[in-house]
């Protein structure tokens, strides 16, 4: 039962899924609409339960003075203080939640992927070598693609950008489909084995 | 040099930031931890405003009854935390992983797969203008290529040698211009970065 319950709950969600899609009935579009609504709402709830192991990891950090444990007290205040002001002062676009948001957490956001920025290009520096033709032809659509669309690139050549758009459309096209065909064909059979219980790892190894 | 305290914080948050390209600091931890916990602040705010209000407490507020489901459903996830009823855990991620599979069969087949079909069959349009029309033939023998590489069902010797050697050659040029056209978009981010510590930050440019 405490197994077999899920897997029936899984599979019957899972078909019902792939039938509401098929059938563009009024019914049919309003179930689909309910269980997305749950699905959301069942998210939220994971959210709900991430968010307690945060506060339980962080609490353990100050708790037992670990290592960086003053860092854990800057993320549990800031969480803290961002809720309620979230709750106390509402999210309209003039409210402080969504200022902090403007001028704290998206400045942050952006610098953090900014960052790696440096670090891919100085990976690629130390790892790209053109030791064979395969290796080659990756470094030069990399260097093609960047240069090309940069405004650098069209004072090397006009054409430059033409031909980064190109290296895009056509080759690059052409391997990222055929990867996607694979993508797709592997995702829909590990979604039917899911749904018909054949991959079964998400129910964990205990009984 | 502007006044409003707020991009004040900003600068000097992108700065703590950046710090880190010298060497781990204590700066960057205090950013890198304050990011993570406004962010949690942020999202626990935006799933109560956006989705547990309109798709739970408004519609059982309303008298919907059905909305219990998701409640109960939701309620179970807590179950970990009692030993003996545990395993009513497996009940709700039952739920949501039934529904990512059911959703994403005809939504990867549609997407994946017809649509990218649709896209790559040359008919007799795709010569309109010659030059499309030669590309569009380059695309066709690019996908065979390409999934003959991933054919490991057989040994690549005889024709699928050649074929799959030029699958691999497409590959390698997709890989690069992803590469290429994923640096580019973490420089624009620099470059964002920069411009708002230039501009609204220092005065320095317009």
């Amino acid at each position: 039962m405490k197994r077999r319950i899920p897997l029936i709950i899984c599979f019957a969600i899972g078909i019902l899924m792939i039938i509401q899609f098929m059938i563009p009935h009024p019914i049919s579009r309003e179930f689909g609409s309910t269980v997305n609504k749950w699905y959301i709402v069942l998210a939220a709830f994971a959210l709900v339960l991430a968010i307690g192991n945060l506060i339980r990891h962080h609490g353990t950090k100050i708790r037992r003075k670990k290592t960086n444990w003053p860092y854990s007290i800057v993320t549990l205040t800031s969480m803290v203080a961002m809720s309620i002001i979230g709750f106390a002062g509402g999210v309209d676009p003039k409210s402080l939640y969504q200022t902090i948001y403007l001028n704290v957490l998206a400045p942050l956001g952006s610098t953090m992927f900014a960052l790696l920025a440096y670090y891919m290009a100085s990976a690629a520096y130390r790892s790209f070598r053109a030791r064979s033709l395969e290796a080659t032809l990756l470094l030069a659509a990399a260097f093609i693609v960047m240069i090309g669309f940069m405004p650098f690139g069209q004072y090397i050549s006009p054409r430059l950008p033409a031909f980064a758009e190109w290296i895009m459309k056509v080759p690059n096209m052409a391997s990222q489909r055929g990867i996607m065909f694979g993508v797709a064909f592997g995702s829909i059979a590990t979604a039917l084995k899911i749904i018909l219980g054949i991959e079964r790892s998400w129910l964990g190894g205990k009984k | 040099m502007n006044h409003d305290p707020w991009i004040w914080i900003g600068a000097f948050l992108t700065l703590m930031i950046f710090s880190f390209l010298y060497k781990d600091n204590p700066f960057y931890k205090f950013a890198e931890h304050l990011f993570v916990g406004v962010a949690n602040g942020y999202y626990i705010v935006f799933y109560w405003q956006n989705a547990l209000m309109p798709n739970l407490f408004e519609p059982l507020g309303a008298g919907n009854l059905v909305y219990l489901v998701p409640l109960l459903l939701g309620l179970m996830y807590f179950a970990r935390f009692i030993p003996k009823i545990g395993w009513l855990v497996r009940i709700p991620i039952g739920f949501m992983i039934g529904w990512g599979a059911g959703i994403s069969i005809p939504a990867y087949f549609q997407a994946f797969v017809l649509r990218q079909l649709q896209g790559t069959i040359i008919t007799p349009q795709s010569f309109e203008n010659t030059i499309d029309g030669v590309w569009a033939v380059v695309i066709l023998i690019g996908v065979i290529c390409t999934l003959v590489y991933f054919y490991f069902s057989k040994e690549h010797k005889g024709i699928l040698k050649p074929v799959s050697r030029l699958g691999i050659m497409f590959i390698m040029i997709g890989f690069g211009a992803s590469f290429g056209y994923t640096v580019m978009a973490r420089v624009s981010l620099l470059i964002g970065r920069i411009q708002f510590l230039l501009g609204p930050w220092l005065g320095l440019i317009d």
